[in-house]
This record gives structure tokens, sequence and C-alpha cells, in this order.
């Protein structure tokens, strides 16, 4: 499945979109690494859906615009993106990072989604349980963390690290920083609106998730009754890298 | 001000002694001990003949017993009566409200009466993991917070401050400071363009201070801070320029590196040390700054002895006259108007920095203030 690669200007902001497949729009928020290459889960769910793939403000190579100070800044913009690109009846998917961002996107204004799916969304605080504290990891306990199987860890370490990889994953941590950094990757506000979402919603987590615990997925079900919980076995904070055709199986339900 | 009593073997387990190290390791029975201790020495500086003494704020760490530099200043503030107290510095983006630094600075500058140095910092890398204040608006923070400070010292009172990140309607302070038009106003830095760009603003000229570095790149930044003062049109004076680094005096070289070895070796290698992560969190610097710190790592983050440290002029150790020899050819090179001398590092016990501090304030500091 080929992707097609452009930029695309949304509030001032030289935004890097790659789209692949036909049929219903399907909006694919990344997590705080960005979406540096096209993963497979990502070419499953081309064949179903119209997968549009940006790079966030600030991530990857979209530009970094003075304007992007906190989370809600990039719910603001992926709102006037889906205005400009005039997609309707979006199935939106976020993970991690992107999770928060579709939430906070969701409750300001879901008139263009039909469904929301959440891969380990960040977003909220639970009791008695923290996120991992990916700022003191280096890149390599970091990768370790993020997969279940290790095997996967290994490949992706294996990679040889060019300098511009580097420079990406640098200018990630700083967006990921800015937006997360403390509340530590939430939003204490976010829960009091969570019921102004009234599209179906799904949230898929990882089992064996060592970033985002599990826990955090029973306090999203407590705070939204009506999600649909999926819980993956054998996986990490990435199931939908770990286990594509788990996932996409839930996506394309 | 090092927690001097820790247990050494629990730090380096620990791989620092920043953020995680368990507080179950302070004992306050030790600390009440070694804060009266650390304050019976610095009121000694003064009667040694020391100009100033100086204090610092560092937060949750072995590294530094002084999360509030003001409580130290101001049991100073009574008990000395002649030098001055450096504050080097504040950190400005971890306090919550800038207006609180502003008073308590003033309140030392008018108990003092007029011996008050303000320094302010960002704090290091670290106390954002420590405090959660976001790295990536430490500038923002810093400068936002100065100018609410300088105008609360300076601006007759009240008026109205609207800011990004602080907003008040009565900025009206009382007291306001002794001196005039505000206490002198050092920076101390790791050394960075940007902060050297800003201190030596011809509207600041603030005292830039170079901390711990090799003498290579302490001449590098403070040359950098005069270059930088002609191209804005004006000659830097020797008293906007300052060097603070661990000095050890002993009768002989032979014993003063004996003397000195474990303490200062413990100060680098276990109370100095932590991981880039921690360090370096993001938006603390510029990402080329901190890609020229991932490529330095190993000679950064490694241990360095006694000898590496003296090859490097991280440290000056050594007989009377090989101290003054060494600082004298420093200052010929650099023009340093401003020399800070921490006569304690790491765990060196009170009797030896007592020698230290006086064979430094008797056999070296007389030539050195020849010198101007």
């Amino acid at each position: 499945m080929n992707f097609s690669d452009e930029f695309v200007q949304v509030d001032g902001c030289k935004t890097h979109l790659r789209r692949g497949g036909s049929g219903a729009p399907l909006l694919y928020l990344h997590g705080a690494s960005g979406a540096p290459a096209i993963l497979p889960f990502m070419e499953k769910l081309a064949a179903r859906f119209e997968v549009l793939l940006p790079e966030h403000p600030g991530f990857g190579l979209s530009e970094e615009p003075e304007w992007l100070e906190n989370i809600h800044d990039l719910a603001y913009f992926y709102l006037d993106f889906l205005k400009q690109l005039d997609l309707n009846g979006v199935t939106l998917v976020g993970g991690s990072l992107g999770g928060w961002i579709a939430l906070e996107l969701a409750v300001r204004d879901a008139s263009r989604i039909k469904s929301l799916v959440l891969v380990g969304p960040a977003g909220i605080s639970a009791s008695g349980v923290q996120p991992a504290d990916t700022f003191l990891m280096s890149s390599e306990e970091l990768t370790r963390n993020l997969f279940f199987d290790q095997k996967i860890a290994e490949q992706r370490l294996a990679a040889p690290v060019t300098p511009e990889a580097i420079d990406l994953e640098l200018k990630n941590r700083h967006t990921t920083a800015r937006l997360g950094w403390e509340p530590r990757m939430h939003d204490p506000f976010l829960p009091k609106w969570l019921h102004r979402i009234e599209v179906p919603v799904r949230i898929v987590w990882g089992k064996e998730d060592r970033i985002l615990p599990v826990a955090f997925a029973q306090e999203f079900k407590r705070l939204m009754p009506k999600a649909e919980l999926h819980i993956v076995e054998g996986a990490g904070h990435l199931p939908q890298a770990e286990k594509p055709d788990v996932f996409c199986e839930i996506v394309c339900k | 001000m090092p927690y001097a009593d820790l247990d050494l073997e629990a730090g380096r387990r620990n791989g620092t002694v920043w953020v995680k190290l368990p507080n179950k390791y302070f004992d306050p029975e030790k600390g009440h001990k070694l804060y009266n201790r650390y304050l019976d020495e610095l009121e000694y500086a003064e009667a040694l003949g020391f100009d100033a003494v100086s204090v610092n704020e560092h937060h949750q760490t072995a590294y530094g017993l002084m999360p509030s530099p003001i409580v130290t200043a101001s049991a100073l503030a009574r008990k000395t009566s002649r030098v001055k107290i450096a504050i080097l510095g504040s950190a400005l983006p971890l306090r919550s409200h800038p207006l609180m630094v502003a008073e308590e600075h003033a309140m030392i500058d008018v108990i003092s009466g007029g011996r008050l140095i303000s320094g302010f910092v960002r704090g290091i890398g670290a106390e954002y993991h420590t405090f959660g204040v976001n790295p990536t608006f430490s500038h923002d923070r810093f400068h936002e917070a100065h100018d609410l400070i300088i105008r609360a010292w300076t601006e007759p009172g009240p008026f109205p401050f609207q800011g990004r990140h602080y907003n008040v309607q009565y900025v009206n302070l009382w007291p306001r400071p002794y001196q005039k038009p505000h206490p002198p106003v050092w920076i101390p830095s790791q050394g960075s363009k940007e902060t050297i760009d800003w201190a030596s603003h011809p509207d600041r000229r603030y005292t830039y201070l170079q901390t711990f570095s090799p003498v290579k790149v302490v001449a590098r930044y403070l040359k950098q801070y005069r270059d930088t003062a002609k191209g804005y049109g004006y000659e830097a004076r020797d008293s906007q320029l300052g060097w603070s680094l661990p000095i050890y005096v002993g009768k002989t070289d032979e014993e003063a590196r004996r003397e000195a070895k474990p303490h200062f070796e413990a100060f680098r290698n276990v109370f100095v040390k932590m991981p880039l992560e921690m360090l370096l969190p993001p938006g603390y610097t510029s990402r080329e700054s901190l890609k020229n710190v991932m490529k330095a790592k190993a000679q950064m983050f490694g241990d360095v002895t006694i000898e590496q440290a003296l090859e490097l002029g991280l440290f000056v150790c050594g007989s009377p006259e090989t101290v003054r020899k060494n600082l004298e050819g420093y200052w010929r090179e650099m023009r340093f108007g401003n020399l800070l001398v921490s006569c304690q590092f790491g765990t060196l016990p009170g009797d030896l920095t007592r020698k230290n501090m006086e064979l430094f304030a008797r056999e070296v500091m007389p030539a050195l203030k020849a010198m101007g």
C-alpha cells in the first residue's frame, strides 16, 4: 500500500501529512514518539479506510509553531484541520499522547467524528498509579519499556541511528515535554467534560503496558461507562504495533 | 553545603544523589550539626578578611542542603557586620511567585544595611524533575520573573504587572531594597551564549559567574562575555566577570593533594554526578547545546581523579605558593574581578575546611587583592 506524502498549511503551521487507502476517513493521531514510519497496522487500516496520518505541530517533519503551548492548542488545531480538509464521519484513532488529543478534541466538538478509538491514551490521572517517567529514560530504556515482546525492542534498537533520527527524537521529546511535563501527561480538568463525548468510544489497552499501566483503562471505563474496553494480551504500550491483527479487528468491527 | 555525612556507597549505588536518592539517608541530627558547622564557617570567613560569603539554592539532593538560600542568608545577615552576602542565586522559574523573591531579597538587603548581592539562576535540570516545573518554559519564566523583580525594586508602587506567567494587580513592595537603585545582580552559569548575551546587555551589565568548569571553558566564556560587550559598544569591567571553583591550600603540594583527594573525588564523582536525562531535560537548553553535551558524554559523565581535575583546571590545589602562582596566571589571562572560592567541597571535614580557609586568607588572598 502506497501512502502519499505532502505538507498542508493549517493555522499557519506547515504540517506533514501522509495518506493511504480509500474509503471512509480515518484520522490517526500518533503518540509521543511521532510517526516516523508507515507501520503494518496503518497499511492494514488503509485496506478499509482512507487513512490520514499527520505529524502533530512540533513533531517529526511538521513545523514548531510559536502558538503551541499546551494540549488544548492541538485540540483546536485538529478541529481546524478537520474543517479545512472538510472531513466528515471520521473514525478518530489516537495512541497515547494522540489519544489525549483526541479526547480534548471530542469534548469540544465531535460533529465531524463518527467514532473514537483510543489506544493506551494519556489525558487523565488515576489514584494509586503513575505513568512511567519517560523523561528520565534514555532512548534505549524507553524503547525497551514500550514493548512487551523484547524481540521487537531489540530489532528497533539494532536499526542504525542517523543524525536526522536523533534530531527528530529530540524535537519530539521537546514537544512532548511542552505538552505533558506538568501536570504529567494529563489535564486535571478533562474528566469534568468527558460526558460530552456521545459518539461510540472504544478503548484499547495492552495488558502489559509499562508506560501507562492498565489501571488507567479501568479509570477511563469508570469515567466513560458506555465505552467498550478491549484489553490486549501480550502487548505493551503499543498494541497497534505488537498485535496489529487484533488491533485492526477492533477498529474495523 | 553538601550533606557531608552521606553514605557515599549508597550515593554511588543509586547512580546520583539527585532527585531519587531516598531521603532516609538524611539524618536530621547529623544535619543539625552540619548546618551549624557550615554557618560557623561562613561567619568565620568574615573574621578572616574575605570580602563576601555566598550561598546557593538546590533542591531535594544530598549535593546541597540549602533549598532556601534565603534562610542561610538571613542568619548571616544578623551574625556578620561587614561582608557582602551573595545569594547565588535564587532559582526564579522554580518559585511560584517572583514577588516573594523580590520581597525576601529586599528584606535581607535592608536588614544587612545594603550588603546583599542578588543572584538569579534558572535552577539546574534535575530541579525541573523534582519540582515539576516545565523546562520548556524555563527561559520564559526566568525572564518574566526577572523583569517583575527589577520593576518591583525600582518603580514606585503600586503598579500592575501583566505577563504570560505572572499577573499582579498591585505591585507595591514593602520593604524597598536598601541599595540604590537595587542590589547588584550576578548571574551564575555553566556557560551558554543565551545567558551571556542577556547578562552582558547594556541595560543590565550583570556580573557573569562561570561555575565549576575546566579552566579552558572558563576562559572561553569570560572572553565571550567581553566580546559580546564590545559588540554592544562598551568595554566590560573586570568586576563584571567572576569564576567560582573549589580550591584547597595545604602546607605543601603533597600535603594538599593528599588531604583533598578523597573529598574532592567524592564531590566530583558522587555529589555532582547525574545522568544526562536528569541534567538536561527537554527545553532546558537549546537542542544544539544538548547534542554537544551528548557528544562529550563520556568525558562529562565519567569519573575524574584529582590529578585529572588539576590538569583540567577544574580544581586548584597545592601549597600557598602553588595556588597563588596558578591563580595569578589565570588572572592575568582572564582578569576576572571576582573569585569565589569553595573552601568546603564534598566530604571535606570541619578541621580541614578551617585550615584551608586560614591558609587561603593568610597566604593567598593578599596577593590576589593586590592584583585588583
